[in-house]
């Protein structure tokens, strides 16, 4: 079970600002349990969208997210209002968002802060997805984590042992930095990478922060 | 000037810098520091000390500077991020300002699974570009991270590393860019094997303009051997040592490799000195200091400056 709650509707405006158009997506396991991206939300997300303005092609709430198969098989039969969009906002925890970012070639804002993963690893067994940092950073990174798959959990881009595509501390492990480069080039948001990251809050973290105070 | 420091007074005079590079030992002898300082002291401008180089142990860096400024040596005291929080940093970034050390050089550090303690524990809490902002923003704005103020503030020279020869390439000058709107004022290079690839980094930096806002040292080092340069070229994480390189070390007789090396390297020194926004070179000798003397000199860089203080 991964524990998510939303993001402040101020940082998700803030991520969508440039988009007209957005395709909502919620999932009906974990996050539908914690009444962060369920049916219910995914509705109101959509109001709280439209009275600002914003388009919204159209939504879906999938069964598992992080089940990339489903998450592909469902996603077909929306292609229609996928390519309408600027955008896709999706209502769950990291693992889902990076689902989403896997399986579809489109910009993905998450929309939810993963606090905990209750000691499960939602249906995406084969890699370290998220790393319950409480501050979701996807929205900078092109749908790929490099918080739970940097070795250093670098945020301002690759280190300089980085190369070949591979990290410097395992020829067997990919650099994530990479993957993120070749991600966001191809949606042509290469400029998300000049920004300067700042120091995270590390407190809102599993890693070094205090759970219970965050899940009470 | 901003600090005291000598490298900035070098390069602020338009003098060719030359930067060396000091391993403090896996003990507690201060001897091996003053042995090394005194080979060093008059062919560069300023030492970097490194922090925990390849994750292993060695005496911390700021203790190992103390040790080379008695010895009449200008340091660079290097810090990783891989070891301490952003309270331990800023608590000894006040103590080597203190101290009277006038130059940092802010890194993320190599993983500690490369060291002899590849069970500890890594911090990164910040990253290399965050740390440059931090010094900058302690020096320049009298603030702590967490915006608190304090009272007499860190006068240090930052610098910063980059590495030509990482992926992907395309990053690497947006990379530098970032770490020069961070705050950086000079930058030392990784050591320079491939010097076209280099150029060509150069020319995206030139592109930017960014020569014009940070001092570039390019990095070099000599290789003593033909298994030393094979080891760079495989072992090593984010080098890149060309074949012809190894070729030439390997043309020779045996007993002249280390001299061919050392030629070598004054090659490369005089081929970056022609590229337009290269104003200084940082020469990593490790456990060979012996040899620097003789590449500056054979370089065509002694004397160096001397100010009047």
């Amino acid at each position: 079970m991964l524990i998510s709650e939303q993001k402040p509707l101020e940082d998700i405006l803030n991520y969508v600002e440039g988009d007209k158009s957005i395709f909502l997506i919620g999932c009906k396991g974990c996050a539908e349990g914690w009444g962060s991206g369920g049916e219910k939300q995914v509705a109101e997300m959509k109001i709280t969208l439209q009275e600002r303005g914003k388009a919204i092609s159209g939504s879906v709430v999938v069964d598992m997210l992080c089940n990339s198969a489903l998450t592909k098989l469902k996603l077909r039969s929306y292609k229609k209002e996928i390519a309408a969009a600027d955008s896709i906002l999706v209502l769950t925890d990291g693992a889902g968002v990076q689902t989403v970012a896997e399986v579809v070639n489109k910009v993905v804002h998450p929309g939810c802060n993963t606090l905990s993963s209750g000691g499960a690893h939602a249906e995406w067994k084969e890699a370290e997805r998220c790393l319950e940092c409480g501050d979701c950073m996807l929205e900078f990174t092109g749908g790929i984590c490099p918080i739970a798959r940097c070795s250093k959990h670098l945020l301002n881009g690759p280190c300089g042992g980085s190369q070949g595509g591979k990290c410097e501390v395992d020829a067997d492990i990919p650099c994530v930095w990479q993957q993120i480069f070749d991600r966001l080039a191809k949606l042509g948001q290469l400029d998300k990478l000049d920004r300067l990251v700042t120091p995270k809050d590390w407190s809102v973290s599993l890693i070094s922060g205090p759970p219970v105070k965050r899940l009470s | 000037m901003k600090t005291k420091s000598n490298l900035e007074r070098v390069l602020e005079a338009g003098e060719f810098a030359v930067t060396g590079e000091l391993g403090p030992p896996q003990s507690a002898d201060p001897e091996v520091i003053r042995g090394k300082a005194k080979i060093l002291k008059d062919y560069v401008d300023a030492v970097n000390v490194t922090d925990g180089q390849t994750a292993v142990v060695r005496m911390a860096s700021w203790a190992a500077c103390l040790i080379g400024k008695e010895e009449g040596l200008e340091h660079i005291v290097q810090m990783t991020c891989r070891d301490r929080n952003r309270i331990a940093l800023q608590m000894d970034i006040l103590g080597i300002a203190a101290l009277g050390i006038n130059n940092i050089l802010c890194l993320t550090g190599d993983h500690q699974k490369f060291g002899n303690h590849p069970m500890a524990k890594g911090v990164y809490d910040i990253d290399s570009i965050q740390l440059v902002s931090m010094v900058k923003d302690m020096r320049d704005e009298k603030k702590f991270q967490c915006g608190e103020e304090m009272a007499v503030e860190p006068r240090l020279f930052i610098g910063a590393a980059e590495n030509p020869f990482a992926d992907p390439f395309e990053f690497r000058v947006a990379r530098l860019a970032k770490k020069v709107a961070a705050g950086a004022d000079f930058i030392q290079t990784q050591i320079i094997y491939n010097v076209d690839k280099f150029a060509e980094w150069m020319k995206g930096v030139r592109d930017r303009g960014l020569h014009e806002r940070v001092k570039i040292l390019a990095g070099v080092a000599p290789r003593k051997s033909v298994g030393a340069a094979r080891y760079m070229k495989t072992r090593v994480p984010g080098m890149d040592v060309p074949d012809s390189v190894i070729a030439r070390l390997q043309g020779v007789p045996k007993e002249q490799v280390s001299r061919e090396g050392v030629k070598l390297c004054v090659d490369i020194i005089n081929q970056v000195r022609e590229i337009e926004g290269v104003v200084g070179i940082h020469l990593m000798a490790i456990e060979w200091e012996e040899v620097v003397p003789e590449i500056v000199e054979t370089a065509g860089l002694v004397p160096r400056p001397r100010f009047v203080t």
